[in-house]
């Protein structure tokens, strides 16, 4: 293994650039002297999220997601310092319209060959089929669609963000391990509530749990928070939930911001809500302290002036994770990153109390679920006594022997 | 059964015996209790707190004066390291020590103050006497473990994000070496000889044996417990008996303490303790080992000879940090 440079040693090295400078040499000499010195250049391409959430508190920051790749640079290169390693980070913000292939090129254009993506699963699949051999990484930081870890799986991307079957699994472990077992699920009419109701409705089987009925709850546009917006819901969400089989928990699956924030207290029955609202399954939250997450949340707030959502995290994991192969490894050279990210020898320490690993079949990464109810951290899955003859976190979405994975 | 054994033992070592489960000699033990924001003081002979000092906001690492006389605690949420004199149980007066302190370590001769700033990235030296900061050492994300070596030269830092120890030589207090060790690095120790220093990897779940001249990993201990997930086994705090045989390893959410040979690197045993261990502390002679227990707020005392838990003492909300003094 190579030998690590010494902080004096970097030390001396810039010292020693500085005089090649100030002699004016020439910049390819430069370069040739800084051979040990690795910069690490990331691009983060990202489409906006809608801005009409159905509560302000979800409203997202002009800096969603990137704020915590921003952070993990500013990690990165606290530790790159002893190193000599550098990294940045480049954003490439989407508005409507944008072609995303576009600005992936531009970044290429500027030696960006590792990409942080935080867009619709249909563009992520076109840049990573524009990306294949060019020795290009795509870091995954948005997208929950199990299609992108399954039949649609790519050899380039790697998945931080939980899919939506981790997600339904988390929730499921724990709805079950409480004995809610009867569920009346209610779906938005977008494509995307249809996959995680399928995701739920996979989980409910996995796990025993009955869905009762489910039912629809179309999109006629209007009510989110209009100025009389709770009398209207107070009025239509108990008739939207009447004559329902007996049942324990509603879930909701909305990915659209519809009307499952409008679920919690409305219900027709006195019951709770989970999913989409209420207890929702997360990769991170912005209540989650616990495992020194306050540490990684002080930090955030002391950056960004606000707390630390799943989108924020996803991206400060993603960044942490190319810095650790970085670190690792001596290089930034994608192929390199991704051997050991997807070697034995990878794992983050992520602040949810256990180390996160890649499943070597798919690229996605292992993660525990939080289940928050928008004010703290209600539990953690998976579930105790839900086992796995490899790792209890693989109890948490599509398994190996299931997958439709071949990567390609 | 217990009987039957000592039927067949000689007098000599019958009373070898009774001398080793003889009632511990007096000692106090000071337990910092993270979310109790209070110190728990324990009658090592009792085994019971004898008091419940309210300090200040999130107590972490605790270090004892080289008298005893002075207990330093770091109070992370009040930036500052609290005295509390030891006879009276006040705060006698603060230590600048940096933004969110959260361990400590004093040097041999008791004269300064090492402490590790969680929140920005610093080690801080200050000098006890004059109560001012003398030095703030740039480290990796997070630091948090601290070890001195035996001739006080080396001072270690770990950092948990930055997943390194950090050598740093105290006269310059510049960092001289950094070496790589597995994900969330937590406790440092070198071996009473100076020849090794052991850092355990929370996230890791190994605790590297480095050369301490070579700055090199000489081995990675790693652990196994049947029925254990292996993402469950997160060691932190690490001491060595007093004879220098034995690496004692508090394993977090495992619920165990590790035995090892410190020679061999063998794990020979996983003692039970109470949920989340965390710190460990030996009493002043050696005999008993302290752990905290961050969740279920309790330490469990166990017998070093026996390598026996003999007893779990309550104290207040998520012990973290132990510290045991002479009377």
């Amino acid at each position: 293994m190579r030998r690590r440079p010494t902080l004096r040693s970097i030390m001396r090295r810039l010292v020693f650039l500085a005089s090649l400078l100030a002699l004016g040499q020439t910049a390819g000499l430069v370069a040739a002297r800084a051979d040990d010195a690795v910069e690490v250049k990331v691009g983060f391409i990202r489409a906006p999220h809608v801005r009409e959430t159905i509560s302000i508190l979800d409203i997202p920051a002009e800096d969603d997601a990137i704020a915590g790749a921003r952070l993990a640079v500013e990690d990165n290169n606290t530790t790159g310092r002893f190193l000599g390693q550098s990294f940045s980070i480049e954003d490439r913000l989407l508005k409507a319209g944008d072609d995303p292939l576009a600005a992936m090129n531009s970044l290429v254009e500027h030696g960006v060959s590792l990409l942080l993506v935080d867009l619709p699963a249909a563009q992520i699949l076109a840049l990573a089929d524009a990306a294949k051999s060019r020795n290009i990484l795509l870091f995954n930081v948005g997208a929950p669609n199990d299609s992108l870890r399954e039949e649609n799986c790519r050899a380039d991307v790697i998945h931080v963000a939980p899919s939506h079957s981790m997600l339904a699994d988390g929730l499921a472990q724990y709805l079950v391990w409480k004995q809610w077992k009867r569920w009346l699920l209610m779906k938005g009419s977008h494509s995307e509530d249809q996959l995680f109701a399928d995701a739920l409705r996979r989980s409910a089987r996995k796990f025993g749990a009955k869905i009762v009925e489910e039912r629809v709850y179309e999109d006629t546009g209007g009510g989110r928070r209009s100025d009389s917006g709770s009398v209207q819901t107070q009025r239509l969400v108990p008739v939207a939930t009447q004559s329902a089989p007996a049942y324990d928990v509603l879930v909701a699956a909305d990915e659209s911001e519809v009307f499952a924030e409008y679920l919690p207290y409305r219900t027709f029955d006195p019951r709770p809500v989970a999913g989409s609202a209420g207890l929702k399954p997360l990769s991170w939250d912005p209540t989650h302290e616990q495992w020194g997450a306050i540490q990684l949340q002080n930090r955030f707030m002391k950056l960004a002036a606000r707390r630390m959502n799943a989108r924020d995290n996803q991206a400060w994991v993603a960044m942490r994770m190319i810095g650790e192969a970085a670190t690792r490894t001596g290089s930034s050279d994608p192929k390199l990153l991704r051997e050991y990210l997807i070697g034995p020898e990878f794992s983050i320490a992520a602040f949810k109390g256990q180390k996160q690993t890649l499943r070597p079949w798919n690229l996605q990464l292992r993660q525990p679920i939080l289940l928050g109810d928008g004010r703290m951290i209600v539990s953690v899955s998976p579930q105790e006594g839900y086992l796995h003859q490899n790792s209890e976190l693989d109890t948490l979405g599509l398994d190996q022997p299931e997958t439709k994975c071949k990567l390609q | 059964m217990q009987a039957a054994m000592m039927s067949r033992l000689g007098v000599a070592a019958l009373s070898m015996l009774v001398a080793t489960v003889a009632p511990a000699a007096a000692y106090t033990a000071y337990v910092s209790n993270e979310k109790g924001n209070s110190i728990s003081v324990i009658d090592t002979e009792k085994l019971e707190v004898t008091k419940t000092v309210k300090v200040g906001q999130r107590p972490r690492g605790v270090a004892l004066s080289r008298d005893g006389g002075q207990l330093f605690i770091c109070a992370g949420d009040d930036d500052a390291i609290q005295i509390l004199d030891t006879k009276s149980l006040t705060i006698v007066g603060e230590l600048p020590s940096g933004p969110d302190p959260e361990l400590l370590i004093l040097s041999p001769d008791g004269k300064l103050l090492y402490t590790s700033n969680e929140n920005d990235n610093l080690v801080t030296a200050i000098d006890v006497a004059t109560r001012k900061v003398v030095s703030e050492i740039p480290v990796g994300v997070e630091p948090e473990g601290m070890a001195l070596s035996p001739d006080g030269k080396v001072l270690v830092n770990t950092s948990e994000t930055t997943n390194m120890a950090h050598l740093i030589d105290t006269e310059t207090r510049k960092i001289f070496a950094n070496v790589l060790v597995d994900a969330r690095p937590r406790s440092a120790q070198f071996t009473a000889d100076g020849g090794e220093l052991w850092v355990s990897a929370e996230v890791g779940g190994t605790v590297s044996v480095i050369g301490a001249s070579t700055h090199k990993i000489k081995q990675k201990i790693a652990f196994e417990i049947p029925g254990l997930a292996k993402e469950a086994i997160q060691p932190v705090g690490i001491k060595f008996s007093l004879d220098g045989q034995r690496a004692f390893v508090a394993l977090g959410p495992a619920n165990r303490v590790a035995v090892i040979n410190a020679a061999t690197k063998q794990v020979e045993k996983y003692l039970l303790v109470g949920q989340r261990v965390w710190q460990l502390a030996f009493t002043p002679d050696g005999k008993y080992l302290y752990a905290t227990n961050g969740v279920s707020n309790d330490v469990s005392v166990i017998d070093v000879a026996a390598l026996k838990v003999v007893k779990s003492i309550a104290v207040g909300s998520f012990p973290w940090g132990v510290a045991i003094a002479g009377r």
